[in-house]
């Protein structure tokens, strides 16, 4: 059935139908092409949000708050901070647990950084070495903050590549000073971030900070990692050491508002099962947008198989079995879905491609898209739909009897 | 080569049914040229339609070659109109957006000849009716006379045993109409059946056998006195 004398009838029938072919086409081309604008779109949606995760995935982050429950004969409105041996805490018996860090922040106006005339507001963050793997920073020249700086008070910082091209413009920083608020630091290295807001910072050892800015032994933010730890785990270690925080620190641990605690890991699972929700509806939209196509063609092939009905009487006298007439018909929608489909598909990804270049990633949007095993799938998709939408009119055309089909209006 | 023997073949119109063809005993062997002559109702159409098994039958026996034609598939139905019978039509049936050449190609289609193949064939049945300047033309380019020869040749095209025609003069003006019969002549002295139904006196005496139908019966038979003979 598949000879080529075959695909020469229905090729030779298509040409000398252009319009026709054309219309049948269409709606097929235009299912395709908005199944993949909202395949994509989902996918920039997904991929925009989820950029969000591109830091450290396993990432837990805990700080101090006031106390809302009175515990232990102590009054409510009491300030919760963590300090150095909270880390220690944290950290003791808790292999799992890596990249501990403190993080103190220097935000708001007051401290500037300058080198030689050039000023600047950046944020500045006392940190363990650590949280330069939380924070998924990339070296891009020097070297990064090590234990040596922590432990021997070191006052070295490593800057943002927002800092470097506000303060140095062309120069090379490293071994120059910085001047924080009229204290000189040795820049030992440039970072960069696939966030760019966040190469607008400039990180120092936290132990310098606790003598310099903020005297004394707070670490104001606790963050570490979890190794490959699963959500169900990583709960139950956050839970785990919220109560010895609150015995240690003499809290009622169901008090919500003494402490605070976010789990990247959590987060990324709540939003990662948001989007295989959106991207199921979109992909339904998607489906039901195809079949609506689907249903056009098998509309307009029943059409054109009335129309044809005399000419299929005609074959059928001159010796046409019904199983030719059926090969005809589905080979001929097969041919238009087929050919309609990757239109629509080649289309899809030229606009989706413009969209790109068009839109400016955001925090929702971003590198909208369809991978190739989505394209492959939509491809046999319509190969399988040429198929169906033929198969009813295909059926019709086989049953029409060529006395009626021959009968002289 | 036909074999009617007491055909009943009847329509269900709604609630009542029309009994169309009432017992037909027939007879037409190889070779033969005949004309099934009647009024309008009188079931040749309906007969033509049964002997070129595009129609079934309620009662009776109807032998094509030798071979009982009853209960047949469409698939066998399809088969045996493609190797034993070629059609000609009053409104031609040409395909209309075929040139003469397909057209005439067509049923070797059917029979899994190939494209270049068939061509050259339908070519050669062009050159034999004398249209091979039109091979290429669409049917609307064509006139009626040269649309009923490119039809012919669609039906010669197979080697069938038998030639049916229904009112293949109807739409051709009385020049064109002796032509094509003619033509039917010439077919015929090869050796083919030619079976033609019409309701036109002259035409069917340019046959050599008159089967006349009334009210579904054959009323009479007989051999035109003046048969001209041209082949």
């Amino acid at each position: 059935m598949l000879d080529i004398g075959l695909w020469q009838e229905i090729f030779s029938t298509m040409r000398k139908n252009k319009l026709r072919t054309f219309l049948t086409g269409f709606s097929v081309a235009w299912g395709i092409f908005i199944l993949m604008i909202l395949l994509g779109s989902g996918n920039g949606l997904q991929k925009g949000v989820m950029h969000n995760f591109s830091d450290a995935k396993n990432s837990v982050w805990m700080w101090g708050g006031r106390t809302s429950v009175a515990y232990e004969g102590m009054n409510i409105g009491r300030g919760i901070s963590f300090k150095n041996d909270d880390l220690e805490f944290v950290q003791n018996g808790r292999p799992q647990i890596e990249n501990i860090s403190g993080r103190i922040g220097l935000w708001g106006g007051e401290y500037h950084t300058s080198y030689k005339n050039e000023y600047g507001d950046f944020g500045i963050q006392g940190i363990n070495p650590g949280h330069q793997v939380t924070e998924n920073i990339k070296l891009e020249s020097g070297r990064l903050l090590n234990v040596f700086d922590i432990e021997k008070f070191r006052k070295v910082a490593v800057i943002g590549t927002i800092v470097k091209e506000r303060l140095f413009k062309e120069e090379d920083p490293i071994g120059k000073y910085i001047n924080i608020n009229g204290i000189p630091f040795l820049v030992v290295g440039v970072f960069g971030d696939i966030h760019p807001g966040e190469t607008e910072r400039v990180y120092l050892p936290i132990t310098v900070v606790q003598k310099t800015f903020r005297p004394g032994t707070n670490v104001e933010l606790m963050t570490f990692t979890i190794g490959n730890a699963t959500l169900a785990e990583s709960k139950s270690l956050v839970d785990e050491l919220k109560t010895g925080l609150a015995r240690k620190h003499k809290f009622d641990p169901n008090d919500q508002s003494a402490m605070g605690s976010y789990n990247t890991l959590e987060d990324y699972q709540r939003n990662l099962n948001l989007f295989i929700g959106i991207n199921f509806f979109v992909g339904i939209i998607g489906i039901f947008t195809l079949i609506a196509g689907l249903v056009g063609v098998s509309n307009i092939m029943l059409i054109v198989v009335k129309e044809r009905t005399k000419e299929i009487g005609i074959r059928k006298a001159i010796g046409a079995t019904p199983g030719s007439i059926v090969g005809l018909i589905i080979a001929e929608a097969l041919v238009i879905t087929s050919f309609a489909g990757y239109i629509g598909l080649l289309l899809g990804v030229v606009v989706l491609e413009f969209l790109n270049k068009l839109l400016p990633a955001s925090q929702f949007f971003r590198n909208p898209g369809v991978d190739f095993s989505i394209a492959i799938g939509a491809a046999l998709l319509v190969i399988l739909a040429g198929v169906i939408a033929g198969f009813v009119p295909a059926r019709r055309a086989a049953k029409i009897k060529p006395i009626v089909a021959l009968r002289d209006e | 080569m036909v074999e009617i023997k007491n055909l009943h073949k009847s329509y269900d119109t709604g609630a009542n049914s029309l009994h169309v063809l009432k017992g037909i005993d027939l007879q037409i062997g190889q070779g033969e040229i005949v004309s099934i002559m009647g009024s309008s109702g009188s079931g040749k159409s309906t007969l033509l339609n049964v002997i070129g098994i595009l129609d079934s039958y309620d009662k009776g026996d109807y032998l094509l070659n030798g071979t009982l034609m009853r209960n047949l598939s469409e698939k066998q139905a399809a088969w045996y109109r493609n190797q034993m019978i070629g059609f000609v039509f009053q409104s031609f049936n040409l395909i209309s957006f075929k040139n003469a050449m397909e057209n005439v190609a067509l049923p070797l289609y059917y029979q899994k000849v190939s494209r270049r193949k068939r061509n050259n064939i339908a070519m050669e049945y062009l050159d034999k009716m004398g249209l091979l300047p039109w091979a290429t033309h669409m049917p609307n380019e064509l006139s009626g006379g040269q649309k009923q020869r490119v039809a012919i040749a669609r039906a010669l095209i197979a080697n069938p045993k038998i030639i049916l025609a229904d009112e293949p003069t109807g739409a051709l003006d009385t020049q064109t109409s002796y032509e094509v019969m003619d033509l039917f002549q010439e077919i015929n002295s090869a050796g083919i059946t030619v079976i033609i139904v019409t309701h036109e006196k002259d035409i069917s005496e340019r046959t050599k056998r008159v089967i006349h139908l009334k009210d579904g019966i054959i009323d009479r038979e007989y051999k035109p006195q003046i048969n001209l003979q041209y082949a």
